[in-house]
């Protein structure tokens, strides 16, 4: 046996995933090992994915939570598609993840719960690291993590089952060890969540966190290290961050930029809750947080503090958005501005909770009664949450509009790192207020945006009333049919304008070729790895990721023709490509899945390669 | 609803500045143009400038109210006013918001944000127009509508439990509960104006007649006839006398109240319950709330007004102030660079 300590390997990038039981805190060691790789210089994407039950029965299939990252020197865009190493828990968490380990992976497994009943648990009639076939498919590496969890604790005043809940440290630590990761970061973390209120704690973390690194260098077990440099990106300061804390940090910087305050009102729902609990934090930033009733409550007192003069926003997921539909047809008929945020997730009706879909496009768009159109836009990546915060407060209020925001459970909850956006330059949004010098018309419209203008109460001299019966300019109810009609045009025209403002559309790769991938939301990362693959590869093949789903970007009516065939990968049955259909009267090919799970690159590297092949014979 | 002060002098006003263009559009001889005319009465006499009025309302024939109001008016949506309604203030706490709502908008569809908004005690005023029918949907019964009633949905007769709005208010604790009537403007402008001095959350439920689709609902209490012995006037620091010439009072037998005469035949006055809107005890209010036709009168007026515990929007705003004498006013730069950062330095 080589002598672990004198061999490392430099690799470019790297796949990892832990699983275990959901006590077993895989989440916490996963954004531990995001943190320690993220300081250690390196580019990352992570996906966690757990069950929707809090605690399904430990040592169960259902209850196996996992938490994946990709960590690289080169520019990662994905959290990967097969790891190249697993840390399986138990045994539940070795068959329901074991499928996904590349060959030759490295499979570290804690041998101490493979008992007789966590077998039986997981469907195995034999215990599986027996198995000759898992031997030799990957590189195996057997730990009794419990018991020397244990035994690094034996003089801690820990109950045994407080020490053996720090086994995931220790975990940690020898995969710190394996891929070379600073430690030092998460023994500060450690101190500062558990040092002063449960010192115990925090010791018996840190001892199992070193123990686990230092088992191997001390013992030779581990054959390669390896080691991966610091990536080149562009050079600044950097943060981790998720989806949903990028729309956080998005709907206060936005408030900010428009001179106003910012009140969010949402009802619990996985996977949006976190943007409540987060803005929640934030009050001195003057962030108005309020936990309604219901989502229908959520939407109408955003709605009502929108017309008194803050930015509303509500949050939620489809379940909800179904709810909310009718005041958001309130919104788009008084013309006040809104933000509705979807991170979606599967469905329909109650659905996978925790898994990530992009099935509420449709709904975003047409899910109101009449005729009712708004905005929709999708954030593409959880960095991309933040601009996309910005963006969506923007078009509400410089178009006096509700607009939907989709995100998605993928990345709300899947964190990379972010270059620090400077508070300083951020882009303007520039609320017109009616004129004071002229009599105030309530529905009388801005020539550019054909946005109306408003005046929020208190305000002497505006005196108007407002609601959902339909308006003449004047503001007075209304039921004429041809006012009807041109209102109701009106309101289709001002969101079409919004087209106007939008900067170029970006195009990766040359504007004509071969193939075309028309992408939306979190599935850039996937989409712009395989291109770029293809395209190393020599193949005409380029993508564009859209931001606005309505209106569509103008550009891309000249981007279409230049190519002879389109492919457009969604996590739904096809929503993007029947408006593209209907706009372009043209056939795009669709990628379609809706198995909770993100597009692997392979996935629509594979897709692209039997069109390219099809187009040559 | 509290009054603001005004930090200048605003030019005294009058009911026809609250008078909007619009044709009114309720049936003729409907409950709801007296109750128009009363709000029309009660704003000017507040002291409040006219901008700093909202109007907010859901559906139904008493949800057009803002249109007929001009001060700022929002129309919204069934039973969600109280959503809207509850945005507005935490918005701008400045401003004096009206609700208004009826038995069908704000007790049926609406019934889980009244409960809520009653509950967080919002610096709103809560005017709900009981007719006991839905009227715009030309007929149906509502949660308010007696047993037996006969309606189109009801064609041998609701066999529903009905709801009482003053009980329902009390229940979720609202601070200021009070009951008015439609036909009698004086006291539907005292008790509006008394809501809107009462600082929190206030709720005040008015008999309304709906003259088509349920004509005469309340005449057994408050018609011409009847009213003298069907109505007890709630005043605060006053016996409970009713009848004519107040010859009957309320009178605690224990737990319940009884109807006794008043003077020498009957009870001294002194042995009479005393109204008390500040009671301490949630019960007082609660017994008087449970007296109704046909075995006791009714009470209007106010029922209950006590000020327990902070409003919603002074409570948002105490804890931004609170954080921000803790944590500093928070810096934008700050919160995008977070905690944790990393430096990739150049080349």
């Amino acid at each position: 046996m080589i002598k672990s300590k004198d061999r490392f390997r430099e690799i470019d990038a790297v796949v990892v995933r832990f699983a275990g039981d959901s006590g077993d805190g895989m989440q916490t060691v996963g954004e531990q090992f995001t943190d320690a790789s993220a300081l250690a210089g390196n580019d990352i994407r992570t996906l966690p994915d757990f069950p929707a039950e809090i605690r399904a029965p430990a040592g169960s299939l259902p209850g196996v939570s996992g938490y994946q990252l990709q960590f690289g020197s080169r520019e990662i865009l994905t959290p990967g598609d097969e790891p190249a190493a697993l840390v399986a828990m138990n045994p539940a968490a070795l068959k329901t993840n074991v499928g996904d380990l590349a060959a030759n992976g490295l499979l570290v497994v804690n041998e101490d719960a493979f008992t007789k009943a966590n077998l039986r648990l997981a469907g195995y009639d034999t215990n599986p690291l027996d198995d000759p076939a898992l031997n030799e498919r990957y590189e195996v590496i057997r730990l009794r993590i419990s018991e020397l969890t244990k035994d690094a604790l034996a003089d801690s005043p820990l109950s045994t089952r407080d020490k053996l809940r720090c086994k995931n440290f220790f975990a940690l630590g020898y995969m710190f060890w394996v891929y070379d990761r600073p430690i030092d970061p998460t023994l500060e973390s450690i101190q500062s969540k558990w040092g002063k209120r449960l010192p115990d704690l925090a010791d018996a973390n840190t001892r199992a966190l070193k123990a686990g690194y230092f088992l191997g260098e001390t013992h030779e077990i581990s054959r390669n290290r390896y080691q991966i440099a610091r990536a080149r990106t562009v050079p600044g300061r950097y943060r981790k961050i998720s989806g949903n804390d990028a729309l956080v940090i998005g709907l206060i910087a936005a408030a900010r930029q428009a001179g106003k305050n910012l009140c969010y009102a949402g009802y619990p729902i996985t996977p949006a809750s976190s943007i409540l609990e987060g803005l929640a934090r934030h009050k001195n930033h003057g962030v108005k947080t309020i936990q309604a009733e219901d989502e229908i409550a959520a939407v109408g007192m955003a709605l009502g503090a929108s017309y008194a003069g803050d930015l509303g926003v509500t949050g939620t997921s489809g379940p909800g958005m179904c709810l909310k539909a009718e005041f958001v047809g309130l919104a788009v008929t008084t013309e006040l501005p809104l933000v509705i945020i979807d991170v979606q997730r599967g469905g329909p009706s109650t659905g996978l909770p925790t898994k990530t879909e992009q099935s509420d496009l449709l709904q975003s768009l047409f899910g109101r009664n009449g005729e009712s159109p708004l905005p929709v836009i999708a954030a593409s990546s959880p960095a991309d949450c933040f601009r996309a915060a910005l963006e969506a407060s923007r078009i509400a209020l410089e178009f006096s509009t509700p607009v939907v925001l989709l995100s998605d459970n993928y990345i709300a909850n899947g964190s990379e790192p972010w270059l620090i956006e400077d508070a300083a330059k951020l882009p303007a949004i520039n609320v017109r207020e009616p004129s004071p010098d002229e009599p105030y018309i309530s529905y009388k419209r801005d020539p550019d945006t054909l946005a109306r203008r408003l005046a929020h109460p208190g305000r002497p001299g505006f005196e108007h009333r407002i609601g959902g019966l339909e308006k003449s300019e004047s503001g007075s109810v209304s039921y004429d049919p041809e006012n009807h009609e041109l209102m109701t045009r009106l309101r289709a025209d001002k969101v079409a304008a919004v087209a106007k403002t939008l900067p170029p559309l970006a195009v990766q790769g040359a504007p004509e070729g071969d193939v075309l991938v028309i992408g939306w939301g979190g599935t850039q990362g996937a989409i712009a790895s395989a291109v770029r693959r293809l395209r190393d590869e020599g193949h005409a093949v380029s993508n564009t990721h859209l931001t606005h789903l309505n209106p569509l970007h103008p550009d891309l009516d000249a981007l279409v023709d230049g190519f002879r065939r389109i492919l457009v990968p969604e996590l739904n049955l096809g929503q993007l490509r029947l408006l593209l259909a209907a706009r372009y009267g043209r056939s795009f090919t669709g990628l379609n899945k809706v198995q909770g799970r993100p597009f692997t690159v392979a996935e629509i590297h594979d897709k692209i390669t039997e069109i390219l092949t099809s187009l040559q014979s | 609803m509290s009054t603001t002060a005004t930090e200048t002098a605003a030019p005294a006003l009058n009911r026809k500045d609250f008078v909007t263009e619009n044709d009114v559009r309720w049936c003729p001889g409907c409950g709801d143009y007296a109750i128009l005319n009363a709000l029309q009465r009660t704003f000017p006499a507040l002291g409040i400038p006219r901008e700093k009025f909202v109007v907010v309302s859901g559906i139904g024939c008493s949800s057009r109210f803002p249109y007929y109001m001009n001060t700022y008016g929002f129309h919204t949506i069934h039973g969600r006013a109280p959503a809207v309604a509850t945005g507005v203030k935490v918005a701008n706490p400045e401003l004096s918001v009206w609700l208004v709502t009826g038995d069908g908008d704000g007790l049926s569809i609406g019934g889980n944000h009244m409960l809520h908004l009653l509950r967080r005690n919002v610096d709103i005023n809560v005017l709900l127009f009981n007719n006991r029918v839905y009227g715009l949907t030309k007929g149906q019964y509502s949660p308010t509508s007696p047993v037996g009633m006969r309606t189109k949905s009801s064609p041998f007769g609701s066999f529903e439990q009905p709801l009482d709005p003053v009980r329902f208010a009390l229940g979720a604790e609202a601070g200021f509960v009070a009951r008015t009537v439609d036909n009698n403007v004086k006291h539907m402008t005292a008790t509006f104006e008394a809501a809107a001095r009462h600082k929190g959350l206030s709720f005040v439920e008015i008999f309304q007649n709906c003259v088509i689709f349920n004509d005469g609902t309340f005449d057994p209490v408050y018609g011409r006839e009847q009213r003298d012995e069907q109505l007890l006037y709630l005043e605060h620091g006053k016996p409970l006398r009713f009848g004519k010439d107040g010859a009957k009072g309320i009178r605690l037998n224990g737990l319940e109240p009884e109807i006794v005469t008043v003077g020498e035949e009957g009870a001294a006055e002194d042995e009479l319950l005393i109204h008390d809107i500040h009671h301490p005890s949630h019960l007082f209010a609660a017994l008087l709330a449970r007296m109704g036709y046909p075995e006791f009168p009714t009470p209007v007026g106010v029922f209950r007004s006590v000020q327990e515990r902070a409003t919603y929007e002074d409570g948002i705003a105490a804890q931004i102030a609170q954080t921000r004498a803790t944590a500093g006013e928070g810096d934008l730069q700050e919160l995008l660079t977070g905690d944790a950062t990393w430096e990739v330095p150049r080349g």
